[in-house]
């Protein structure tokens, strides 16, 4: 089994949905969790806060810089992610094309290194 | 070529594969594979080709794959995991085709790799070409298609990409792509998009047999055979398509030298295809290209049958390029004035066809200043040196 990050793209376009349209995201993407679950691929989720959120922090020097934004000037960023267990990629992508379609939004797949004996 | 390499070539896929299901690893397979064309050109010159060449390759790198596993095994598990391959797999759930070679060409055909590297891979893993025949046929240096051909294969392992032929659910969309990386192959091999050389015979020659090997593993799937028929029937006119370095346009084609053979094989498939009654998109283009085929001279063609049968392909693929093609049967049969209304409506000034469709409607509608800048912007359009030539040569008849 490996390890696989859903990660959802939200663009600023995506930020203009209707409260009717926003409600049934949530349930669709609620519904996308549950099966996720009950299948046992479901190993961590989560929906991230608007990027004005976002703080950056560099600590690669003596002394640690923080700064308010996102690490990128970007018009996408990461909306949320899933990250579930899957026996191949065939079967990370089927997870990832239902998560996308709940969630309306793009979502790249990308397999975790193996993790060391 | 030498016989040893004839036919490891020819056995390759096979080998490869076999290697890769028991291994789960192309690296190893290609290592080991390598390793026994070296035991083959050692020993079969001096002792025969053995009777069954592939069984005794794949055998012979099977065990030299175990070898290096072994020489390698550092840590236990190593170890453990190498003397484990000396059981072969328990055999598999009977059902869908289960031939190794089938599992691989839907991993080198994976939606998740590029398309240049899917056509890269499947040439190095299914035909056994060497990176370097391969960087040679699509004109870019060797090192670059090794680069995309390790990058690829490093994708599949890290990213799972799975060694197996898909799930009846996804197996039809998931075929479609890999007919589409062999028929591509095919064309990159009959029509070059760039480069002198008209026609690559040793890239057609590959698709072909691809498409033989898909036929032989899917005998009901009548796209498959569609394919097969649709590379056979362009394929037979090959010789008659250039001469003296300009593309002969059908119509003009020496009939006579043409391959009856292929066309004989042609013609059956699509005979049984019709029976199948499934149509699809290779099915179609086969057909028509069986009407073609079927003419002896060009005067005789069923223009009327071609064109129902682009109908029905534009139902299956409605592009522009399928509506260009009917406007051409159009013109045979309601006169160039009606197709070149067709042809104008359609959006692909980008294409070199669509220009030298207009700049011959237009030819014989005696519109020549209209047809001249045509044939310009189809030379412009084509990097295909023998199609420059032959639109340059009707340009060249045009009244003043």
């Amino acid at each position: 089994m490996t390890h696989y990050l859903l990660s959802v793209y939200m663009t600023e376009s995506d930020e203009t949905m209707s409260e009717e349209e926003i409600q049934r995201t949530y349930q669709a993407v609620d519904d996308f969790n549950d099966k996720v679950r009950s299948a046992g691929a479901w190993v961590f989720a989560g929906g991230l806060e608007p990027i004005e959120s976002a703080t950056t922090v560099d600590g690669t020097k003596s002394d640690p810089i923080v700064t308010d934004g996102p690490f990128a000037e970007s018009k996408e960023h990461l909306g949320g992610f899933w990250v579930i267990e899957a026996p191949d990629l065939d079967a990370a992508l089927t997870w990832a094309k239902e998560g996308s379609a709940a969630c309306a939004g793009k979502v790249e797949v990308r397999p975790f290194q193996p993790e060391p004996a | 070529m030498r016989e040893v390499e004839r036919v490891f070539r020819e056995e390759y896929g096979r080998v490869v594969a076999s290697l890769v299901r028991r291994f789960g690893d192309i690296d190893v397979a290609e290592e080991a594979a390598a390793e026994a064309l070296l035991v083959a050109l050692d020993k079969w010159p001096a002792e025969g080709t053995p009777p069954n060449p592939g069984a005794w390759l794949t055998t012979t790198a099977g065990n030299k794959a175990i070898d290096r596993l072994r020489r390698e095994a550092k840590g236990h598990d190593k170890h453990r995991q190498a003397m484990q391959m000396y059981d072969d797999e328990p055999p598999e759930p009977t059902g869908v085709v289960t031939d190794d070679r089938l599992r691989l060409i839907f991993t080198c055909c994976h939606p998740a790799l590029a398309p240049e590297a899917r056509v890269a891979l499947t040439l190095r893993l299914l035909g056994g070409l060497t990176v370097g025949e391969i960087a040679e046929a699509f004109f870019v240096p060797e090192t670059t298609m090794a680069q995309r051909i390790t990058r690829a294969k490093k994708k599949i392992k890290v990213a799972r990409i799975p060694y197996r032929v898909p799930a009846p659910a996804d197996l039809t969309e998931r075929l479609a792509g890999v007919l589409a990386v062999v028929y591509l192959i095919f064309n990159e091999g009959y029509l070059s998009t760039s480069g002198a050389a008209p026609i690559r015979e040793e890239l057609t020659g590959e698709a072909i047999r691809l498409g033989r090997v898909l036929r032989e593993l899917l005998p009901d799937v009548p796209e498959v055979a569609g394919l097969l028929a649709l590379m056979l029937l362009i394929e037979a006119r090959r010789k008659a398509r250039v001469a003296g370095g300009e593309l002969v346009p059908l119509r003009e084609q020496d009939r006579g030298g043409w391959d009856r053979d292929l066309i004989g094989e042609g013609h059956a498939l699509v005979r049984e295809c019709l029976e199948t009654n499934r149509p699809g998109h290779y099915q179609l283009l086969a057909a028509i290209n069986a009407v073609h085929t079927d003419a002896p001279t060009a005067a005789d063609t069923d223009w009327a049958q071609v064109a129902t049968l682009y109908t029905q392909l534009y139902a299956v693929s409605p592009t522009p390029v399928v509506a260009l093609n009917r406007a051409v049967a159009v013109a045979e049969l309601d006169g160039p004035e009606v197709a070149l209304a067709e042809v104008d409506r359609l959006a692909l000034t980008s294409y070199h066809a669509w220009h030298a469709t207009r700049a011959d409607l237009l030819r014989r509608l005696g519109r020549s200043a209209e047809a001249r800048a045509a044939y310009d912007a189809a030379i412009a359009a084509t990097a295909n040196e023998a199609e420059r030539a032959y639109l340059s040569r009707r340009r060249g008849t045009l009244a003043t």
